[in-house]
């Protein structure tokens, strides 16, 4: 098989696998047990977990399957352990909630639009008319790829943007291009760490008078 | 040549198998069909690993099956424990 045909299978291996996780997914919200939906949802991360691998993102298929799959769904176990094992019947068709649901798909959607087709390495070069062009595999992607340490004895790239600082691939991306997104995603942990410190400590004698009505 | 023809239609009869435990899961009847049915979802998603990395050339996707073996070991324990116990210390 020539490469061209390998990324025909893949690609027909990706299709079935997404058609998989869509039935799963719609299975985790119309099962009235929640045994069998916490179940589902544990099968519906290792389906998703083996999309990312075949889009070569490891860490995040490693993520999935750990937190997804495993921890998740002993967490989601344990709650059912706790409460109960069926759902409460759920009132008629919430249309507000489902017409803001469908606009922000169809945002999301639409916002794919100017995204480079999966896996080009020309990147991406469509809207001439007003002098927008995403090339991010032919211009950022090199960028932040020459940032890289050099071997020993190989000369520096001083031509970068950071002036030698970082001289690291991934520190220029995080650091850089997602620095925002690290910055928040940052500081979302520590509030949910500060929050799940406050909820969960230990109380002092005399702190607080209904310390047997927790459970 | 041959072999790697074979992989492919290995890696779709495994697909085609995850359907068909698909159905076990949604039907039931017992907890434990839907554990049994979760457990080898998993098993198949290290065989799955491993077809997936010959066919694309990817030795290191052997690693990572190795680990998605251990993690499901570990999370079945975990649910089969907490489905007998109600409990999980």
């Amino acid at each position: 098989m020539d490469s061209l045909q390998v990324f025909e299978v893949l690609t027909a291996i990706d299709v079935l696998l997404l058609l998989l996780v869509v039935i799963v997914a719609a299975a985790v919200v119309s099962v009235p047990s929640l045994f069998s939906a916490t179940m589902l949802a544990g099968i519906y991360s290792l389906l998703m977990a083996l999309l990312w691998v075949s889009m070569a993102a490891m860490d995040v298929a490693f993520t999935e399957a750990a937190v997804g799959a495993g921890i998740s769904t002993v967490l989601l176990l344990g709650t059912i352990a706790i409460t109960g094992r069926n759902e409460k019947k759920h009132p008629d068709l919430h249309w507000p909630g489902l017409l803001a649901v469908t606009l922000t798909g169809a945002a999301l959607i639409y916002g794919t639009v100017d995204m480079p087709s999966y896996g080009d390495p020309r990147g991406f070069h469509k809207d001439t008319r007003s002098g927008y062009a995403n090339k991010v595999n032919l211009y950022t992607a090199p960028e932040y790829i020459a940032q890289t340490v050099p071997k020993v004895g190989e000369e520096i790239h001083t031509e970068n943007q950071f002036h030698e600082h970082v001289p690291n691939l991934v520190t220029a991306v995080l650091a850089s291009y997602r620095s925002f997104d690290t910055m928040f995603e940052a500081a979302v942990i520590f509030t949910a760490g500060a929050v799940m410190i406050l909820l969960l400590r230990r109380r002092e004698e005399g702190d607080s008078p209904s310390e047997e009505a927790m459970p | 040549m041959m072999t790697t023809q074979i992989l492919v239609i290995a890696a779709f009869v495994i697909l085609f198998s995850t359907g068909l435990v698909l159905i076990r899961a949604f039907a039931g009847p017992t907890v434990f069909d839907r554990i049994l049915a979760v457990n080898l979802i998993g098993t198949k998603t290290v065989i799955f690993l491993t077809l997936l990395g010959t066919i694309g050339g990817r030795s290191g996707y052997l690693d990572i099956a190795l680990l998605y073996a251990l993690l499901n070991y570990i999370g079945t324990i975990a649910i089969l424990k907490l489905v007998q116990y109600r409990r999980l210390n």
